[in-house]
């Protein structure tokens, strides 16, 4: 049925009947619809003289049934070669005898507000049991750490840990420097500017090192375990293991969730130091000796504003790996799905550290830290 | 090389659709197969068969374009599909419908929005006209009431359809189809069959099969070549039901009688 070089149809009226001639294709329909349908008064005897036209593809033969349905009366077709009448004859079969299904009727408000609100809670439910799942299969690694994939969990933390280090440590770099040349802008008429130093330090050790560590982690590492879990899901591997009698949260989850808990101090202290290193560059160059400089972070910060740090950066670890995972684990049908759970891997994870620092800032306050 | 005659029916006077010559295919120092020569004829139902492994797929992927070839011409509906560019070779490739073996729907959009994307992207087609036109692609294919589904939605059997819908959206005159019958039941598989056979007849579409599924081939081959991996090419041509029944070549006595041979 390849078209020939013939020309594209064309529609004229002959003694009552559309003549089309030419080759009917997709194209040539385009330019032709309107105008054919504009010919047609509906309720009129339809007549179309197809003896011209050389090529008629279901492009051709839908403008027919448009013609038809106006009239509202089956065309008279005349002329048609049989390859044409073929063509026609099957377009017509298929189109009439499979009427369009209706479209989906929208539920009414109660329904979707109820469907909404068990859509929500069953959501709870699964996230719930996910997590009771997850501190089940790290409560049985801890008792037996053999059972744990060692090489797996290795290959985590390279991936979380020495492979983020690069992104970290320039981050980390020019979030110092650029705090401390902001701060020493408005300092500085004070004649306070060696005190960026202490800001510096104290914020970045304290507060900011762990939290931006934490986004990274959420970011980068979060999103993946998202998204390794979920294609895997899809893909049917969890299920596989757990016909095969593996636990898929000590098989996938632990070795993602140790990782990324181990890793996160080493994060966090490179972070910190980038961030230093960031600040003594726009000390130096504002004229301070490196001793001064280091003699304010020294004086003016303790262990536990580090230590604090990292005990934060522990738990931002193991909840961005523990939402990561557990989306992944909840990932659910399509091609979105995946997607989506590498969005709200990194959603939820933001949304938990910044909720969790909150938390932090205030028992670190009670405790007098 | 086994060579049947093909069937007396066989429209050979209308011209070729698709042209190999001497086409090789290299990875590295693996030869995937050389050699390899063959034309399509308009209207045929064309089938590439042999064993896994063989390239079957790869040499599918270099006729619609997706890789060049290592060595050889390609012709697609007269012209060369490796040396065609820019707006020529988008212009060929909206010349024919290719059904991938997953479907390859666009999991985003309905069943129906899948079929009328190839003619809101090229055709200059009315809002209506193309939904009227998609509508009756996939009465065509029996799926008239699945249209407004989303690909999710569907079985198997129903994807591959939709595929099908969606790969002769723009009335191509020449369709490949790489596994059709892949993972389907055999009922579902012989609907699918009648579906290629028909569409081939009433439409004139022709079509160029990737297969290893042994009753399909019976069913809708009007012409088959056969790839063996050992050979690294064809070894057998013509009309299957004759190679069935006359073939010496133990490789393609073992396909077609589902025998092991000595290689195992």
């Amino acid at each position: 049925m390849e078209p020939g070089t013939d020309a594209p149809a064309t529609l004229t009226r002959r003694d009552g009947a559309l003549v089309l001639s030419g080759r009917l294709d997709a194209h040539a329909v385009a330019a032709l619809w309107r105008e054919a349908l504009a010919a047609v008064t509906p309720g009129a005897t339809l007549s179309i003289d197809l003896a011209g036209c050389s090529y008629c593809d279901v492009s051709g033969s839908a403008l027919l049934l448009a013609l038809e349905d106006k009239a509202g009366s089956r065309a008279t077709l005349t002329g048609a070669s049989p390859q044409v009448a073929r063509v026609i004859d099957r377009a017509h079969e298929a189109y009439r005898t499979s009427p369009p299904p209706a479209p989906p009727t929208a539920p009414s408000l109660p329904v979707a507000v109820g469907e909404a609100v068990v859509g929500k809670i069953e959501d709870l439910g699964e996230r719930i049991a996910i997590l009771g799942r997850t501190a089940t299969s790290a409560a049985l690694t801890a008792l037996n750490p053999r059972s744990l994939r060692w090489p797996d969990t290795w290959h985590q933390a390279e991936e979380v840990g020495s492979r983020a280090l690069p992104l970290i440590c320039m981050i980390g770099f020019l979030f110092g420097l650029i705090l401390a040349f902001q701060s020493a802008v408005p300092l500085r008429q004070f004649g306070a500017d060696i005190f960026v130093a202490n800001l510096v330090a104290v914020s970045v050790f304290r507060e900011l090192g762990p939290l931006l560590s934490a986004v990274i982690l959420a970011a980068r590492s979060g999103s993946a375990f998202a998204a390794e879990i979920g294609t895997m899901k899809v893909n049917e591997e969890i299920d596989a293991l757990n016909t095969m009698g593996l636990d898929p949260f000590r098989f996938l989850v632990m070795p993602r969730l140790i990782a990324a808990v181990a890793m996160m101090p080493v994060l966090i202290i490179a972070m910190n130091l980038s961030a230093v290193a960031g600040m003594a560059t726009v000390m130096m160059s504002l004229g301070f000796p490196w001793a001064a400089i280091s003699a304010q972070v020294v004086n003016w910060t303790g262990p536990s504003d580090v230590l604090g740090g990292l005990a934060k950066g522990l738990v931002f670890g193991a909840v961005v790996a523990g939402i990561g995972c557990s989306r992944g684990m909840s990932t659910g049908v399509g091609p979105r799905a995946v997607g989506q759970s590498a969005t709200a891997a990194v959603v939820g994870g933001i949304v938990a550290i910044i909720v969790l620092d909150g938390i932090f800032a205030v028992l670190f306050y009670l405790m007098g830290w | 090389m086994v060579t049947a005659p093909a069937p007396a029916t066989t429209p050979d006077a209308n011209g070729i659709a698709a042209s190999l010559r001497g086409v090789a295919m290299r990875f590295g120092a693996n030869t995937v197969f050389q050699d390899v020569s063959f034309d399509v004829w308009r209207g045929e139902v064309f089938v590439i068969l042999g064993g896994s492994g063989c390239g079957k797929s790869t040499l599918l992927k270099l006729m619609i374009g997706l890789r060049p070839p290592s060595e050889g011409t390609i012709t697609i509906l007269g012209e060369d599909i490796v040396a065609v560019r820019g707006e020529a070779r988008r212009r060929l490739k909206q010349r024919f419908g290719v059904m991938f073996q997953s479907g390859a729907l666009f999991g985003s959009m309905t069943v129906l929005e899948n079929v009328a994307l190839p003619m809101a992207s090229f055709t200059t087609l009315p809002p209506e006209a193309i939904e009227r036109i998609a509508r009756t692609k996939l009465g065509l294919v029996g799926l008239a009431d699945a249209a407004l589904r989303m690909p999710s939605q569907l079985s198997g059997g129903m994807i591959k359809r939709a595929a099908i819908a969606r790969a002769i959206a723009l009335d191509p005159p020449l369709v490949f189809l790489d596994e059709p019958s892949a993972g389907l039941d055999p009922i579902t598989s012989a609907g699918l069959d009648s579906l290629i056979v028909s569409l081939a007849r009433d439409l004139g579409i022709t079509f160029v099969v990737v297969t290893h599924e042994l009753a399909s081939i019976l069913t809708i081959a009007d012409r088959v070549i056969m790839l063996d991996k050992e050979a690294k090419g064809v070894i057998a041509e013509g009309d299957p039901r004759r190679l069935k029944e006359e073939s010496t070549h133990p490789v393609v006595r073992a396909f077609f009688h589902r025998t092991e041979t000595a290689a195992g």
